[in-house]
């Protein structure tokens, strides 16, 4: 590989994403060698004979016959180990990293229910029409945190995720650490991932979900543990009141805008839950469901008119002043 | 049963016979006749031909939703067009196309190749083709006025439910599926009975030809997928026009409830058009390698086995909602079970190359293109069997690489091989062999072209139903690719359309059997005259035309003054009585317009199920009425004395 | 009998009246689906845009074809989905069956049932407990709201109506075009109410 790909299980950066390349890596040179095999076969049978006598009907020597008969079956035979062998080998892979716990120990032990290992990170991911909702769970109220398509997560340590849907089926898939979960309305599903390596790994839903399927993405932000824990304090402490003025200004924009209907920043009167949590908004690195990177420009625009970059978004367009804007933009970059 | 005519009186009885029984099956001239027309071969063309428009127009949506993903950021359309052409796409493909394509095959050759004047129930058949018809107009005339359905082919609530989908968008498909869906119910009643009963003599269920296995074994899973397919369209119908609650959890619905209905359909949908395909490599395999296929026994039993194993494979479709290991295993395993009986009709289908005489006609290019293109998507299949494989590239362009693989391989290129090799029974001319190669290499390269890269682009992580990709992903040069490939698929499409509108007018002349092949379609002259055989013939072997003898009997007696069929038995094909098909009507078509009203009007209002269902009662009605004795001696009468009588609308005393 | 029907439909050009029909619904079905997500209407964030009366003070402001959303599909249903985001249905139930505030399942409104007059009485509030949203909601998304709360009591065409709100609340009940029943009448001016209502 020449470069690396944001967003390819080719470039797994964690256990099951690994487990599962290797997989995918004797499932193709198993298939090549089958391929070429019968491809061979085929191209031989067509072309063996120079010059075929134009015969009406071929006579058929029944001791030809059977050499094909004893052919054909000693092929199907080989077929059926070739298969038996993928069921056993995948049998492994599947059980292995549908297990976390197991996935560890590399042992080939499944268990039928998905049960998080101890010490995991906890997390709910829920999905909307076209964001992730993310929030840590923990078992002290005042310590949990809620963010938006970015799931920043400690290196070497599983985290253990609900998915739920607040509307339609979405699936969450980060191809660097794990396959694909759907998330499905009424149920709450889960998956367990782990990042070996610090990085940012980009995701996209994968179930299509209406008109900005496309530009639902997210990133997982893996971070050596005491970065993440750092992280973590920040985000758990509310905004407050800005200091200075063209801030202030950008609050009371925020506060008497529709913005501070729909989207939260604790410690503000702004307690809107249908969209994306802004508490810490400046602190992430992209905008818009993981579409834009987090710049001053991007954001004036998508604010300005969130259906031309997102036609069908539910975020409407907003006619601010420019002064109004600049005010905004400044009060957002300033929510760490 | 009388031996065969040899000398000039009985030929000419022979001529005279041909006359009246001309006279008897013909259809009334003009407009009035292609609406009443019963003629099994009729129909089965008008299927060919809308099918194939279909198809010409669901690859020119192909062509656009392949010139937006050309770059990163595309801006020919916006997400709510492109949602709609992927869907309209899909749909069109799978209902309009694929399916009734082949359904068309078995309606046309299925009572040829077993040796009868017309399938089962003439006007059962021109019913469903109506209704299959007023379904395609439906869809595509909902997308014209920007009301195509947007939710995808397989329609997961509750994104197409009434809440996630308002408008008729996606009332329009469901409605289109369940028109789509009687039709083929129909079709395969027709071809499991025109199978079981109308067989010549003497072909036992030994040596029915191996299409006719296909067709067979395809009809059977038709009856078993279509109607739970339309039982789900039903429920989602209902759903969102009278506020029932099948798939809304609020109420205790459930949307997965919709994923196992739509693929407990939806996977044995892809064997119901892989088999008949198979069926076509098996009947072209022997005119083209002078052998019949090699292990007949081996190759109808893998097809029954592919049939009911297809049956157990659905849930794989949805191995990323949280199964259970143990449970996914099984459905694994049945996946990887169902790649044997498929591999053995391969290892069979070589045999019979490597010890016959092939010759590489276009027909056989085709086949050539079908096991070098099918293999890779049977391979990727087995791949993605796995449930740890397939949680990366579900969802996937792998998967879209995977399925276009198996349909394209499987079923688009021996449809093409079956075009070429039946082209002159259909019309009595040749598609011209020239341009048929330039079809198939323009045809075998853009395939691969264009789908070959997106297995990498899925595992590079590109979802499908994107309508457009960010820069930077590394997407950007594979998607130009595809695109390419996708005009160089589509000029060949083009070239086929050219050929045959050539060929048509300038083709080589062909008599009743050019290739020298073994199945009874042949027996007959190209085309075929509407009752398909003067005597019906008596079956000696499994290859019909090879194993003839010059002393074969023949059948004689059935009525020349009706439109009488031999019935035989179902195993051994006895002779068993004489049965009198229905003249032609017009209410076949007035019942599927009455249908039209109840399903169309349904999208708009209740009520429109009752004044449909009023309507195809009325339609039934006239269906069925029987015709008067005296007009029946007037028929018949008219006939004795060498006027083509043309029954007018009114029922015969026997229906269908 | 049918064939000569038929024959004489197509030859007597009586088919043409039923054709240019069928184009004319088809051209309405088009415009009462369409989807249009780049429209902002003037102004972003909604103030007093909206005219209801033909003498205005000051240069005149645009008039805005409310029938771009008001019969329209898509519309209606995105006025569905932010009538329980802002919480209408707090006041108002859900499916608009009327709480504190009252119903919006038939065709008497206090204010004036019009989708201008609905629209002033959202974004200026009206006595009794209905909050002015002048400047909190973007002008679009009022209208939404508008259409939706207008398909409630049946005054859009029937099929605009929107479909039971799916997922998000438990047992609604459709209550469309059951009449004035559930009205709380003493919010109804006394000229406004129907006859026999106290």
């Amino acid at each position: 590989m020449i470069q690396r790909l944001p967003q390819s299980a080719l470039d797994p950066a964690g256990p099951a994403a690994e487990r599962i390349a290797a997989l995918w890596d004797f499932a193709f040179w198993t298939a090549a060698v089958v391929y070429v095999v019968v491809i061979a076969a085929l191209l031989y049978a067509a072309f063996h004979r120079k010059r075929p006598a134009a015969v009406p009907v071929v006579d058929r020597d029944p001791r030809t016959e059977r050499r094909l008969l004893v052919a054909v079956s000693g092929a199907t035979a080989a077929t059926v180990v070739i298969l038996l062998v993928f069921f056993v080998v995948d049998l492994g892979v599947t059980g292995a990293v549908a297990n976390p716990a197991a996935m560890h120990e590399h042992s080939t032990v499944s268990r039928a229910r998905h049960e998080a290992p101890a010490g995991a990170l906890r997390v709910k991911v829920t999905g909307y029409q076209w964001w992730w909702k993310i929030e840590y769970l923990d078992s002290v109220p005042s310590r949990r945190v809620t963010t938006a398509n970015e799931l920043v997560v400690p290196v070497g340590r599983p985290v253990a995720i609900d998915f739920e849907s607040g509307d339609v089926i979405h699936s969450f898939w980060v191809p660097a650490l794990h396959g694909k979960r759907d998330l499905v309305p009424g149920r709450t599903t889960r998956l367990t991932i782990e990042a070996a390596r610090p990085g940012v790994y980009r995701g996209e839903c994968a179930e299509f979900c209406g008109h900005q399927h496309a530009k639902m993405a997210l990133h997982v932000v893996a971070q050596p543990a005491d970065e993440f824990a750092v992280w973590y304090e920040a985000q758990l402490a509310p905004a407050s009141v800005p200091a200075d003025s063209l801030r202030r200004a950008g609050m009371h924009v925020f506060l008497g805008k529709p913005c501070a209907m729909c989207h939260n920043i604790a410690g503000l009167p702004a307690s809107g839950q249908v969209a994306p949590d802004l508490t810490h908004l400046a602190s992430r690195r992209t905008i818009a469901a993981g579409i834009l990177p987090n710049t001053k420009g991007h954001l004036a625009g998508w604010i300005l008119d969130p259906q031309r970059i997102k036609p069908g978004a539910k975020m409407p367009p907003n006619g601010l002043s420019p002064d109004e804007l600049e005010a905004i933009l400044a009060f957002l970059g300033g929510l760490r | 049963m009388a031996p065969a005519p040899g000398d000039p009186h009985e030929d000419e009885r022979l001529d005279e016979m041909h006359e009246r029984l001309a006279r008897v099956h013909a259809d009334a001239p003009g407009l009035w006749g292609w609406l009443t027309t019963t003629d099994h071969k009729r129909i089965a063309k008008r299927y060919v031909v809308t099918a194939m428009a279909f198809f010409v127009l669901a690859g020119i949506d192909a062509l656009i939703m392949r010139l937006q993903l050309a770059r990163p950021e595309g801006g020919l359309v916006g997400p709510d067009a492109y949602n709609q052409l992927f869907t309209v796409h899909g749909s069109t493909m799978m209902f309009l196309f694929a399916v009734p394509i082949m359904e068309a095959l078995g309606l046309y050759f299925v009572p040829l190749m077993v040796g009868t004047r017309n399938v089962a129930f003439p006007r059962l058949n021109a019913f469903g083709y109506w209704t299959y018809l007023i379904g395609g107009v439906l869809l595509w005339g909902a997308f014209f006025l920007d009301v195509g359905p947007d939710a995808g082919w397989f329609a997961y609530v509750p994104l197409s439910g009434p809440a996630f989908s308002p408008g008729k968008r996606m009332d329009v498909w469901s409605q289109m599926i369940t028109f789509t869906e009687i039709a083929a119910l129909v079709s395969a009643v027709e071809i499991i009975a025109t199978v079981m009963h109308q067989k010549a003599p003497g072909m036992s269920i030994a040596r029915l030809p191996i299409f006719v296995w296909a067709m067979l074994v395809t009809s059977f899973m038709v009856l078993f997928a279509m109607s739970t397919v339309a039982t789900a369209s039903i429920f989602l119908a209902m759903d969102r026009l009278i506020g029932t609650h099948f798939f809304n959890v609020a109420e205790g619905g459930d949307p997965i409830l919709w994923q196992h209905l739509f693929w407990f359909f939806g996977h044995p949908e892809v064997y119901i058009i892989f088999l008949p395909a198979t069926g076509i490599v098996s009947s072209v395999l022997p005119a083209f390698t002078r052998r019949p296929v090699f292990g007949y026994p081996a190759i109808v039993v893998s097809t029954i086995a592919t049939g009911v194993i297809g049956y157990t494979v659905w849930v794989h479709h949805m191995f990323n909602i949280g199964l259970p290991v143990l449970a996914g295993s099984f459905f694994t395993a049945a996946s990887l079970l169902v790649a044997v009986p498929t591999a053995v009709q391969i290892f069979c289908w070589i045999a019979t190359i490597w010890t016959g005489r092939p010759r590489l006609t276009t027909t056989m290019l085709f086949v050539g293109g079908f096991f070098v293109t099918f293999i890779i998507g049977g391979l990727t299949g087995v791949q993605i069997a796995s449930m740890a494989f397939d949680a990366q590239v579900h969802d996937t362009f792998f998967i879209v690489a995977h399925f276009h693989y198996v349909l394209i391989g499987g079923a688009v290129f021996p449809l093409f091989a079956g075009f070429y090799y039946w082209f002159p029974k259909w019309t009595g001319r040749h598609l011209g062999e020239g341009l048929g190669t330039l079809h198939f290499w323009l045809f075998f390269i853009g395939m691969q072209v264009t789908f070959f890269p997106m297995h990498q682009l899925g595992l590079d992580g590109m979802p499908r139903r994107v309508y457009t990709y960010v820069d930077g992903l590394g997407w950007n040069g594979l998607n130009l690719l595809a695109t390419v490939g996708a005009f160089t698929f589509a000029a060949a499409v083009l070239v086929f359309l050219a050929n045959v509108a050539w060929s048509l007018r300038h083709g080589a002349r062909a008599d009743a059997d050019p290739w020298v092949a073994d199945t009874l379609e042949w027996a007959t002259s190209s085309p075929p005259p509407a009752y398909n055989f003067a005597h019906i013939p008596v079956v000696r072997g499994r290859s019909a035309l090879w194993d003839r003898t010059p002393n074969d009997p023949i059948v004689v007696g059935l009525s020349t003054k009706r439109r009488e069929v031999l019935l035989t038995t179902l195993l051994d094909a006895e002779p068993d009585s004489r049965h009198e098909h229905p003249w032609p009507s017009i209410h076949p078509l007035l019942a599927a317009l009455a249908v039209g009203v109840l399903f169309v009007g349904a999208i708009f209002h209740p009520a429109a199920v009752l004044v449909g269902g009023a309507l195809f009662c009325a339609a039934a009605f006239g269906w069925g009425w029987p015709r008067k004795k005296s007009e029946i001696h007037a028929i018949e009468h008219a006939l004795e004395h060498g006027h083509a009588h043309h029954p007018p609308a009114a029922p015969s005393r026997r229906t269908a | 009998m049918m064939r000569s029907r038929l024959g004489s439909l197509v030859r007597g050009g009586r088919g043409a009246p039923l054709v240019a029909v069928l184009a004319l619904a088809a051209l309405a079905a088009c415009e009462r689906e369409h989807r249009d997500f780049a429209t902002a209407a003037p102004g972003g964030s909604a103030e007093s845009i909206v005219r209801t009366s033909a003498l205005q003070a000051g240069p005149p402001t645009p008039d805005l074809d409310a029938r771009l959303y008001t019969e329209n599909r898509w519309a209606v249903s995105e006025g569905q989905r932010l009538y329980s985001w802002y919480n209408c249905a707090g006041c108002h139930s859900p499916g608009g069956g009327g709480g504190m505030g009252p119903p919006h399942t038939d065709d008497l409104w206090v204010y004036g049932s019009a989708p201008e007059n609905i629209y002033q009485s959202i974004v200026q509030g009206r006595p009794h407990g209905m909050p002015a949203y002048t400047g909190r909601l973007s002008s679009s998304d009022v209208w939404k709201l508008v259409a939706y709360v207008r398909s409630l009591g049946g005054l859009t065409p029937f099929d605009t109506w929107s479909p039971r709100a799916e997922m998000m609340e438990e047992g609604v009940v459709d209550t469309r075009g059951t009449g004035p029943a559930m009205a709380d009448s003493s919010l109804i001016p006394p000229e406004q109410r129907a006859p026999g209502q106290p």
